[in-house]
């Protein structure tokens, strides 16, 4: 293409590191280079550490150094630069059947990891984030609404599945559509405020949307019991047949031995299935009008409404959407639980959903799959760290993001074609600002 | 302005703007502003910078609401709309007219194809049975997305840009994306086309490309085009009726011949002096 830029040399790199050293030397010099602290008697006592701010503005100037670097044998990185063209056609087939493969390795994975229950909480637990990635992908990957306030949809499925087990002992399979009836409903009435709303404000409204449904969580304490929550939620059956060790249980009917794991297995498919529903659903409402409208949408309203599109409605079926799929995943959390709290949805859980479907590139099913599997599975990767777990993940994220800032898969596939099937760069779509 | 060609007698009004007045605090955009444009022709609203040409266009479009006056549109079949108290995605789809814009709006991140697609939203939903029939993969659905690339694939033949169906919008460049934009209006198939200054930033080839497109749109299609265009060549050679604006004011109306040697126009045109004004017309010419 035309970016013939010279690529920077050594001295503009060392230039660059170099700045970044003095910003950090001004940062840090008080942070870490004095240290203050109350004295017996109250007075001020404070002493230089001037080994660790030597280390750390080394340490800036380093990695700012070789990122430079990098970057200028590299180019701006862009695939084909990396891969020989003999390497492409292998990998374009590769490329091809990686969802597949991961499909059947996600299906086989029980079987693999039977023994390790650990590991099977943490499937678990990655699936879900997937399903919430894919919910949350609707609304701001593919309608471009920035949406901060997720998590209220996943409390209302959750609360509502609980409320409506406990109090009419209604069974998951009845209570799991109405969860999600009535998270989109709540969708809904989120969207009509923010109907005129775009990028920042409706992040803005967004966020305290969230909010406000987990202070009412809180505080409606003859409802939802308050900050104790709720607790003796059913577990899910088989289908009817409950998985405990009696007589009438799964184990039994079925002539096998009782084993806990048993549930955590089913638990995971349960979660896999709801999963692949929202990816099949999404996938196919892209194909249709309605959801050719919400990137459209996403690309420019304006436009949208010269051709007739009831924006309106388009947004409000968004909201709706990804409300539901949020929904059916509170349900499913609410199940595995067997215990909610206020405490397990605040803005903590909206922003790593959202930082999920950031990362995975907006609007890519595959994408969001996979930065679920990193942001999950890796920050418990990094468990061994310790305290330095939360600066070690923050560290890998930065990296991630400067090496694709586009995402995982920065590409959108079309959703009809005449010809040959195309990807486009995300580079020209307008995420985010409807 | 009286007078009418003979020719076009057998034709009616498409549209009918009477006393449209549009204003934005003090100051006033448009003033009592009225005129016809008649059905399977192209008529043309042309004025110097600041004249409120797209103020006018946004009033017919729905997105404004004009401070008074009225906007009457007349369909073939006789049904007629009051076009400023329709909501503005209800002037596409329940009264038919398409517009594209003086700094083109098209879809950048979806390809060329996906583009007229979505123009073509409405008649899809409905045979989509508003999503579930889709969903469901029903064989009606099927059909009328056969259907829909199908007309899709025409108009992108129409405008030469078939073979780059699946690039992306933004990719394409200037003269296309303007034929494209026209291209995706029309797939709403339109009663009234209003193009906002459509030869805007082409150069003289793509201006007399576009001027065949719009010609053929009008013959074959049988569509009334509605347009603003400071490029005069296009204005002369394609333009059936012409209305002059000026200040907000209707000042002249006519054949492109009557108004060409309007000396209100050329005054408006080119300054207060006539002499030289019309010394400058006819060198043009």
């Amino acid at each position: 293409m035309g970016n013939e830029r010279t690529p920077p040399g050594f001295a503009a790199a060392l230039k660059k590191a170099s700045l970044s050293a003095f910003v950090a030397l001004i940062l840090f010099s008080l942070m870490v280079g004095v240290r203050t602290e109350a004295g017996p008697t109250g007075q001020l006592i404070y002493w230089t550490r001037f080994g660790e701010l030597a280390g750390l503005v080394s340490a800036v100037f380093a990695g700012s150094l070789i990122l430079e670097l990098l970057r200028s044998w590299f180019g701006p990185l862009d695939t084909g630069k990396f891969i020989p063209a003999a390497a492409d056609g292998p990998l374009k087939l590769a490329q091809r059947f990686f969802p597949l493969a991961l499909l059947i390795f996600t299906l086989i994975f029980p079987v693999i990891f039977y023994e390790k229950r650990y590991i099977l909480d943490l499937g678990i637990l990655v699936l879900t984030y997937v399903m919430l990635g894919w919910g949350l992908n609707v609304v701001v990957g593919l309608a471009g609404l920035l949406d901060l306030g997720y998590v209220a949809f996943y409390a209302v499925g959750a609360y509502s599945y609980a409320l409506l087990a406990t109090t009419f002992g209604l069974s998951f399979w009845i209570c799991l559509p109405l969860a999600g009836i009535l998270a989109a409903f709540w969708g809904v009435l989120l969207g009509f405020p923010v109907l005129r709303l775009k990028g920042d404000y409706l992040a803005i409204v967004t966020l305290a949307f969230g909010e406000i449904i987990r202070l009412v969580l809180i505080n409606w304490q003859t409802l939802t019991g308050g900050p104790n929550g709720i607790t003796g939620i059913p577990r899910p059956s088989f289908f009817g047949i409950p998985l405990t060790p009696g007589d009438d249980g799964f184990a039994a009917r079925f002539g096998l031995e009782f084993s806990p794991t048993h549930r955590v297995v089913f638990l995971y498919y349960l979660i896999l299935a709801l999963a692949l529903l929202t990816n099949w659903v999404t996938i196919r409402l892209r194909g249709l009008p309605i959801g050719r409208a919400w990137e459209a949408m996403r690309e420019d309203e304006v436009a949208c409404r010269a051709l007739g599109i009831n924006i309106t409605t388009t947004k409000l079926t968004a909201f709706a959407t990804g409300a539901m799929f949020g929904g059916f995943a509170g349900a499913f959390f609410a199940t595995r639980q067997g215990f909610i709290s206020p405490e397990s949805f605040t803005f903590h859980e909206s922003a790593l959903v959202l930082a999920i479907v950031v990362l995975g590139g907006m609007g890519s099913q595959l994408g969001v799959a996979l930065a679920a599997l990193v942001m999950i599975g890796g920050f418990e990767l990094f468990r061994d760290f310790e305290q330095y777990r939360m600066l070690v993940f923050g560290l890998a994220m930065v990296v991630l993001m400067v090496w694709r800032p586009r995402g995982l898969v920065g590409h959108r596939e079309a959703t009809v074609f005449l010809h040959h099937r195309t990807e486009i760069s995300a580079e020209l779509s307008r995420e985010g600002r409807g | 302005m009286s007078a009418v060609p003979a020719s076009s007698a057998a034709h009616d009004d498409i549209l009918a703007v009477s006393g449209l007045t549009m204003r934005f605090g003090g100051i006033v955009a448009i003033n009592d502003l009225s005129f016809t444009a008649r059905r399977g022709e192209i008529s043309a609203l042309i004025g110097p910078n600041g004249a409120g040409k797209t103020t006018v266009f946004n009033c017919i479009t729905g997105f404004y609401k004009p401070t008074s006056g009225d906007i009457r549109l007349t369909h073939s079949d006789g049904k007629s709309y009051v076009l400023q108290s329709l909501n503005d995605f209800r002037i596409c789809k329940v009264a038919k007219v398409a517009r594209t814009f003086q700094n083109i709006r098209l879809f950048p991140g979806l390809t060329a194809l996906e583009n007229l697609m979505v123009a073509q939203h409405n008649a899809l939903m409905r045979a989509s049975g508003f999503t579930l029939m889709g969903l469901l993969g029903m064989p009606g659905w099927r059909t009328a997305e056969k259907a829909a690339i199908d007309l899709s694939s025409y108009w992108l033949e129409r405008i030469g840009l078939f073979d780059r169906a699946d690039e992306a919008a933004g990719n394409l460049p200037y003269g296309d994306q303007r034929r494209l934009e026209i291209a995706r209006a029309m797939c709403t198939e339109p009663a009234l086309l209003c193009l906002d200054e459509p030869a805007a930033g082409l150069n003289a080839r793509e201006s007399g490309e576009l001027n065949e497109l719009l010609l053929s749109i009008r013959d074959d299609r049988g569509a009334s085009i509605l347009l603003i265009e400071h490029d005069m060549s296009v204005v002369m050679e394609i333009s059936d009726h012409v209305t002059v604006l000026d200040y907000g004011v209707k000042i002249a109306g006519g054949t492109p011949q009557q108004v060409r040697d309007d000396p209100k126009v050329i005054a408006a045109y080119l300054g207060t002096d006539e002499e030289t004004a019309l010394a400058v017309m006819e060198g043009d010419a």
